[in-house]
């Protein structure tokens, strides 16, 4: 069975003008339906506005679809009895390292979503010792989350999320507020996550390098789904992606353009050993 | 425990900075209690030796520990004053509508020796426990309070992620202050009114960046779950330990004998 399920998935919100009463209804996403499979590494590509973070909160039931349903495990996240339960099946992680951490101390911020599911004391220390070893951070436990660096923090939220056992993790543009190293830093303990744990992940996200190691890629545009497929099949739609107005790697538009030149490469190269090879091969 | 620079904590490895934060908020307010029963010489002695047990007990440097009679040195002298000029009595000196009584120079140096002692004993809990874990012995303490309908749990929510703001709020205001002056703003001249105007651009982006943080936190603390206090557990619940219990006995013997001086009036 699919761990996600959206069908005709659509969220409208009533944006009201400054000056006049009149009440405008927005069309966040609409009509939106999709599969993802337990242990998938989903990337979500979309520029500002194209209805991603609505997409991700609507996983988490923190936004309850207008139309249209969405399951997590079987579970409807309309229904208000099941909405604990939806929220410890799928974690989420923000953008802001900072307005995430609730505890003054790093173990006690990772207690913090066990703590809320009412687990044993013993329990607790067991899940954030192996939360905070998950994501490296164990050597940090005793330190408040103000000294520690951008890429810290994001690790310390997602072990935050991690301590809760989810089975799926979303992440919203985790990365857009850190340095390169912080960047590496957490994208290779989400990588662990998928491959290790098995953690189903949905990274949402517009840095296109990020989209690499996906299983699979949905590029959102205005609140639909434009394109969809694995990261090769996506890059190789160069030209559409600029119409949707994403960049694509460098190394990807080199050969692209290469291509098109005339010189003999295939479509969708991804990186720049592939490039060497395809070049020299 | 995490590094907190906010408040008067003094971060070391006293028996006192290891007891439960409970005891030491019921022996602050035992300590204050007694001070008001006291009413003698050996009484008012007796108070200070345990303050100074206290002071030594804690590691706490005795100078760093007088730093905090600093803020209420005003209100000291202003209350000593009011009691040795008013207090009606025995006549030692007069001036016009001044008067100096023997009652009055016993009421103020009374006052004053309480003061001192009152706000001296409460700055040892707060010397040496950190804001946090003051916290978490309140929301305990108070817990019955649940019966009237008042929020304890989310109360000391509250309060604990206002510690954890303070610092990241307190940047920020220095981010701000640094971009607006970068723009020609002027935070140093000026008289009050002029100052005071000044502060404005800081205060507006400020306070628009808090509600979105909160606003940004509030869904953080939803997504995992958070739906408050009950059926919450704890990772670090408060337990009490032996060196509880003494310290529980020796505030009871403290209050029999204070009682006692109180009643024979040493």
């Amino acid at each position: 069975m699919s761990i996600i399920r959206a069908s005709r998935l659509g969220f409208d919100y009533i944006k009201y003008n400054d000056e006049s009463e009149d009440a405008e209804k927005v069309k966040a996403i609409s009509d939106i339906s999709f599969e993802i499979e337990k242990g998938d590494f989903i990337a979500v590509l979309g520029h500002n506005g194209s209805g991603k973070s609505t997409l991700a909160k609507h996983i988490n039931a923190l936004l309850v679809p207008t139309s249209g349903t969405m399951w997590i495990d079987g579970v409807n996240t309309a229904e208000e009895d099941e909405l604990w339960k939806v929220r410890q099946k799928a974690g989420m992680v923000f953008q802001n390292p900072d307005n995430q951490i609730i505890g003054t101390v790093v173990d006690e911020d990772v207690a913090f979503g066990p703590e809320n599911l009412g687990i044993s004391t013993e329990d607790i220390w067991s899940r954030v010792d192996e939360a905070l070893g998950k994501v490296g951070m164990l050597g940090f436990r005793d330190r408040s989350p103000n000294r520690l660096s951008g890429g810290q923090k994001q690790r310390v939220a997602i072990a935050g999320v991690v301590a809760m056992r989810p089975e799926c993790i979303v992440l919203d543009e985790p990365t857009a507020m850190l340095d390169p190293n912080g960047r590496r830093e957490v994208l290779e303990v989400i990588r662990e996550l998928n491959k290790k744990e098995g953690v189903t992940v949905i990274l949402i996200t517009h840095y296109m390098e990020e989209v690499i190691f996906a299983d699979r890629v949905f590029v959102m545009d205005s609140g639909e789904i434009a394109l969809e497929g694995t990261p090769r099949e996506i890059f190789s739609k160069v030209d559409e992606l600029k119409k949707l107005r994403l960049t694509v790697p460098q190394v990807t538009e080199l050969a692209h353009e290469l291509r098109k030149a005339g010189v003999e490469i295939p479509e969708g190269i991804l990186t720049i050993d592939e490039l060497v090879d395809a070049l020299c091969g | 425990m995490g590094e907190i620079t906010l408040g008067q904590y003094y971060p070391t490895n006293s028996i006192l900075h290891r007891l439960d934060p409970r005891v030491k908020f019921l022996g602050t307010l035992v300590y204050v209690v007694s001070l008001f029963l006291v009413r003698g010489p050996f009484g008012y002695a007796f108070c200070g030796a345990v303050l100074l047990v206290l002071i030594f007990l804690s590691k706490v440097p005795f100078l760093y520990v007088l730093r905090s009679l600093k803020p209420i040195l005003f209100i000291m002298i202003i209350t000593m004053a009011f009691n040795v000029f008013l207090t009606p009595g025995t006549i030692l000196w007069r001036w016009g509508f001044l008067k100096i009584t023997e009652e009055g120079i016993r009421m103020a140096v009374k006052m004053g020796i309480r003061l001192v002692f009152l706000v001296t004993g409460s700055s040892i809990m707060t010397l040496t426990t950190t804001p946090n874990s003051l916290t978490d012995g309140m929301e305990s303490l108070f817990g019955f309070l649940r019966i009237f309908h008042v929020p304890v749990h989310e109360i000391a929510m509250m309060m604990s992620i206002a510690l954890r703001f303070i610092p990241i709020l307190t940047e920020e205001t220095d981010k701000i202050r640094k971009a607006q002056i970068a723009r020609g703003a002027d935070f140093e001249t000026g008289g009050f009114i002029k100052r005071m105007r000044a502060m404005i651009p800081l205060l507006v982006p400020l306070f628009v960046s808090a509600f979105r943080r909160a606003n940004d936190l509030a869904m953080a603390m939803e997504a995992r779950c958070y739906h408050g206090g009950s059926g919450r557990t704890r990772m670090k619940p408060l337990r009490y330990e032996r060196r509880d219990v003494v310290a529980y006995a020796a505030m009871a013997a403290f209050l029999a004998i204070c009682i006692v001086f109180s009643v024979t009036g040493l």
